[in-house]
Parts: C-alpha cells; structure tokens; sequence
C-alpha cells in the first residue's frame, strides 16, 4: 500500500467534492435540518394534557384535589361535569385524554380515615402519552395525600425521589444525544453511496481501474474527505445540541472525537460497501437511507427500550452500530463516562467498522462484471 | 518470431455474455514495438478483446499474455506495464488539465522529479501548454482523445492499448493523433489499436480483420489485399461516367462509382476486360482507359465478409 496513491485520490475525491456546491451544502445542512425537525417533533415531555373533571363529592377536599391538578402544567381542566355519563362524550370525541372523577363519599372516607378511591379515565389510544400521563396522575395525587396526611397525623413515610443523569427529567435531554447518533448514521452512510457508482456511471472507472492502485489504497482514499465532512457534520450536532437544545455535556471531548470517528469509519464503510455493490447512484442513495435510517431510528434503543423488544429483535440490535452509538452519546453527554466503562460499545464499533471496511475491500473488483 | 520479443499474445481467446459469443475462439500475437490493428465494424468484439488484454475483463475461454503476464492471474501486474485509453472519454471532467494528469501520475505511481516532466511532455503532447487550469468538460473531442492519451502514457509504458481512439474524431485532429502513434512506435513501444475506419487501418504494420467475434484475416496490409481478394478490381474511365455505370450494372456487371471513375469487381479479368469494352461501344459510350488496381482493404473486407 502507497500513501502517496491513497493522497492522490483523497485530493481529487476532495476536488470534486468542492466543485459540486450543491452537494457540499447539503452535506452540511443535513444534520442541522434533521436536527431541527426531529429535535422540535420527537419531545416526549407530555404537556398540558386535556383533563375532564366530574367532581360528585363537591366538597372542599374534592375541590382541592382537582385544583391540585389545575394547578400542574402537565394538566389543563377543560371543563367540569357533573354525571358520571358525560365523561364518556369527551373522551369519544377526543376533546379530553383525562378524566378524573371524584365519587361521593371521597372526603367522608378521608376524614374517616378509610381509603378514599379517586376514578381516573386515561385514552389509552396513544399508550406513550397515557403512560406518563398515568405518572403525573400518580404523582399529583401522591402529593395531596401526602398533604393532608401532615394535616391529619405525621407521615409514617415520606419518599423523597430524586432522579439520577437526567435531574430535569428532560427528556430532550436524553433524546438529543441518541438523535444524533441515528442522524448520523444515516449521514455516514449516504455521505459515500454515490462515491463509487458515480464513477461506474461516469465511465471514469474503468480508467481508474486500468491502472496499478490497489483495492485498499482505493477504498482509504476515498473514505478521507468524507470523513472530514463526516467529521463537521458531528462538530455542528455537537454545538447544536449543547448551545441550542441546552443539552448538558458532561463527558470529555475528546473521548467524544474518538469514538465518533471510530462510529464514522463504520459509517463511511457502509456507505461504500453499498456504493460498490450497487453501481448505481440512485439505488445506492436509496438502499444507503433504508439500510440506516430505519434500524437506527428504531432498533437502535433510540425510540424504543431493547430490553422490552421480542428476542429475535434483540439479537438483530447488536448488528446495528447506531445501538453502540446511542449509548456511547447517551454515557458521554448525560453521565461523563470514561472509555473504561464504554468498552463493550466500543470494542463493538471497532468490529462492525473493520468487517464492513474488509467486505467493502472485497467486494470492490477491478474488473468489469 | 522470439519468445522475448513477442508483447502480447493470445490463444483460443473467448468471452460469451449469456448465449452472446463476443468473442470466438482468437489467436494472435503482436512483436514489440509493432502496431498492431484490429479492424472490424461495431459490435464485432475488438472493445470486448482489448478489454481481456487490459485485465478488466475475464475471458470464458482460452488465455493469454500481455508482456509475459497471465491475463487470467496476473492481471495486475499486466495493469503496471500497460497504458489504456478507452472508447469512451474516461479522464474526470470536472477536473482540470492539470489536475487529471496529477491524479493519474498518483495512480501509475510516478513521483518526484520524473513527475513534473512527464507532466510537462503530457502538456506539450495535447498542445494545452497555455490550458493547464481549463476544466475539461470544456475541451474539443480531439484535444481530450490526446489528453487522454497523455494520461495513458505518463509511466511509459512498454505496450499501449488504444481502444478507437479517433471515433469521433475531425480529421486534422486524426491525422495528428496517428503521427504521435507513429513516434511512439518508432521510440519501441508496442501499440494495439482497434478501429472501424479502413484508411486508418492502412497505417498498421499488422491488422486482424474481425467479423462477429472471429478474425476472418490477418497480415499486413499489402499481404491482406493479395492474398484474400479472391476478385479483382478493374478501374474504368470513359467519356460519359454516369452512363457507363448504368450500361454495366445493367449488364450486370459489380460496379460502382469511384470520383469520376468506375470500380467494376470481376472474377476474372481476361475476359471481363474485352466484355466490358464490348458492352460500352454498343452504347456508343468511349472508353479511355481499364486498368486492372490494387484493391483497397474496404474491398478485403467486403469480399470477406461476403465469404464468411
């Protein structure tokens, strides 16, 4: 292998590269745009949540506790009824995602020291919202009682919850750092796909391929322009998310710039990979977005908890490097992790990156098919 | 003809597509620093031979070598001693001159003070001394033929394919792209080019005739018009051209109009001659002279071809 061949073809990839602005553009404007859109429309925080109150016990504790919920940004009391039977209207229409009904013996009981039952009708069509929504419930509740408990007698426990990594419980916060892992996933991979079949369409290759370079010497050199701009696109993610999504970044960066260049040569290789396979730059770009896209967004513990996924599905996560990813981001944003405790993420990063780039190596022929 | 001198040859070569045979079964060799010729029309498989010979093509059949290298195993090494130009236009357009004679120095590996001189002659060659920065996407067909060319030839290498190298071609442009063939024969290296153009084919020391994958003739060019027209070519000159040509077809005699004279192929001349002589005096029409000429390979190969 000769430097000075990967240098002539990294410099001419690079050439090239600046002389197509429109492509240049969009591989920088790429990430903030994704950014932007999924950044502002994934937020799973669940804000001012329709509520129906049906108050029957119209006493001063009901009035309280629905007050309670009043009160809370998490709940906005549309309206107040006062049957039973008019709670289904609002939820049917879905003018209303709660409903909180209050029987009448609820202040007897609570005065009587029974337990006192609270109805809470959750539209469980959306079973993410609902969930949380059935935590704020709990919570505002826990809350009153625990008020009128200190009225009443001292409490025999009081629970002090505090949230460890994420105090805020924002959940912008933990959202963010995965994004950008699955944006970059996707980035990595389309940033290379039309690379080689370019040249196959262009005709260019077959001169290129009458010559001595070698596969490796090939394939290097066109990874290390797109390794820069891979490289912004993070830097530009990275600042997005600490000084506009006010993301907290407690890691060290450097450790940061290491292992997304380790995820990036992964990236890139599989960009190429596709690109020599295909020799085609629109099935290139198009496999290139559903190859990555897909698996990151949902396979990658992103969006959904691998844990809680059918074994199978578990099994196919480890093949997907955004899921090391995720977590590496996730560890070095939230926690402050050092390389010591990301070994395993790591390690299989490493693996991934140098299958895909010896695949890549032979899949790429000199020769006309 | 000596093992060592010998630069390129084949034997039983063959490549099928599918139930498509491209090439049939060819055998050949080229000497070094002879220029040899591959005639034949479109289609006939002269792209798909010099494709084998570069190593960007497997064969399905048969072997060869190119500078004493296997084109089967040693196809890269075969990629270090060759310079390729192909049909189509293959150097990067949204390059400049300049920057596609670097690239491809990287690529053959020339480096250091060598370099920059081989850029310079490049540069001299394709006469864009003064357009060095020129993008060249902007650039005549004719001028990037010699550019590309150039790129070829940066690592001088002993044998140089040359896949039409002037299709598309003016004619000056041509003619200028010959000469600078011609030198390099003349400086020892050896030169396979293939064609479609007859009067080009004139220029090789040795030319195969290819026809649907097989070479129906090889030799010289003076050998091939000897011994493979089976016919002869008469020229006529008369009075009146044009009704001579209609009185001999009518007669049915093979003839066609060449300038302002008539080509008239015969079987035999001894008694064409007097027939045709006969047949123009009924027609009142004077004839000037009939002289038996040296058929040209577009008469080879039409003959050939009629044969095959």
């Amino acid at each position: 292998m000769k430097f000075p061949r990967i240098r002539a073809i990294a410099k001419k990839e690079l050439i090239q590269i600046r002389r197509d602005p429109l492509s240049l553009a969009m591989a920088f404007l790429m990430p903030v745009m994704l950014l932007f859109i999924f950044g502002y429309a994934i937020t799973l925080d669940v804000n001012n949540l329709k509520t129906v109150v049906c108050d029957l016990d119209k006493s001063m504790l009901s009035r309280e506790l629905a007050a309670q919920f009043g009160k809370s940004d998490y709940f906005t009391i549309i309206d107040r009824v006062h049957s039973y039977g008019e709670i289904d209207g609002y939820l049917d229409r879905g003018e209303a995602l709660v409903a909180i009904s209050i029987p009448r013996d609820f202040s007897e009981n609570i005065k009587r020291g029974r337990p006192a039952e609270l109805q809470v009708i959750v539209d469980g069509s959306d079973s993410n919202t609902a969930t949380i929504a059935l935590g704020y419930i709990s919570a505002v509740t826990g809350l009153f009682s625990e008020k009128i408990a200190v009225r009443q007698s001292p409490p025999l426990i009081e629970t002090r919850v505090r949230v460890w990594f994420n105090e805020e419980l924002e959940s912008r916060n933990y959202i963010i750092p995965g994004l950008i892992a699955v944006i970059m996933s996707v980035i990595a991979a389309l940033l290379t796909s039309l690379t080689v079949a370019r040249e196959w369409e262009r005709g260019t290759m077959e001169q290129l391929i009458s010559t001595p370079v070698k596969t490796q010497e090939f394939i290097l050199g066109k990874l290390m322009p797109y390794f820069l701009i891979g490289f912004i696109d993070m830097l530009i993610s990275v600042l997005l998310a600490v000084f506009l999504f006010d993301v907290p970044m407690k890691g060290s960066l450097f450790l940061l710039a290491g292992l997304s260049s380790l995820f990036l040569f992964g990236g890139l290789s599989l960009g190429m990979l596709i690109s020599i396979v295909a020799k085609s730059q629109l099935v290139a770009s198009q496999i290139a977005m559903v190859a990555t896209f897909l698996p990151a967004f949902l396979l990658s513990g992103f969006m959904y908890a691998i844990p809680n996924m059918p074994k199978p599905l578990q099994v196919i996560t480890y093949a997907i490097p955004a899921r090391y990813f995720v977590s590496i981001l996730k560890d070095i944003f939230l926690k402050g992790n050092a390389l010591h405790m990301l070994l395993f993420e790591t390690s299989l990063l490493g693996l991934f990156a140098l299958v895909v780039f010896a695949i890549a190596n032979k899949k790429f022929k000199k020769r006309i098919e | 003809m000596n093992e060592n001198n010998i630069a390129v040859k084949v034997e039983g070569l063959t490549r099928t597509f599918g139930d498509f045979t491209a090439v049939e079964r060819i055998s050949f060799s080229v000497s070094r620093g002879e220029i040899y010729g591959f005639l034949g029309p479109n289609g006939a498989g002269k792209s798909t031979t010099i494709k084998m010979l570069c190593g960007l093509l497997l064969p399905t059949g048969g072997n060869g070598t190119v500078g004493g290298f296997d084109i089967v195993k040693e196809s890269e090494k075969i990629k270090k001693t060759i310079g390729y130009m192909s049909q189509k236009f293959s150097l990067y357009d949204d390059l400049s001159v300049e920057e596609n004679i670097t690239f491809f120095s990287g690529m053959y590996g020339v480096t250091g003070k060598n370099k920059k001189e081989r850029k310079e002659w490049v540069l001299e060659m394709s006469g864009l001394k003064d357009k060095r920065a020129v993008i060249t996407k902007t650039l005549p067909g004719g001028i990037k033929q010699r550019l590309a060319l150039g790129c070829a030839l940066l690592h001088e290498p002993p044998v140089i394919f040359l896949d039409e190298p002037t299709s598309g071609v003016d004619p000056v442009s041509r003619r200028n792209f010959w000469s600078l063939i011609y030198e390099m024969a003349k400086g020892g290296t050896t030169v396979f080019v293939t064609t479609h153009y007859m009067d080009e084919a004139e220029h090789c020391d040795r030319l195969a005739l290819i026809y649907r994958g097989k070479i129906i003739a090889e030799g010289t060019p003076t050998e091939l018009k000897v011994q493979y027209m089976s016919r002869y070519v008469l020229e006529i000159e008369t009075d009146r051209t044009f009704e001579a040509l209609e009185v001999l077809n009518r007669s049915g005699f093979e003839t066609a109009l060449f300038g302002s004279l008539l080509h008239a192929v015969v079987d035999d001349t001894k008694t064409a001659v007097p027939e045709i002589e006969k047949e123009l005096e009924k027609a009142d029409i004077k004839v000037i002279r009939i002289d038996k000429i040296m058929p040209s390979l577009e008469d080879v190969f039409v003959t050939l071809i009629e044969s095959a």
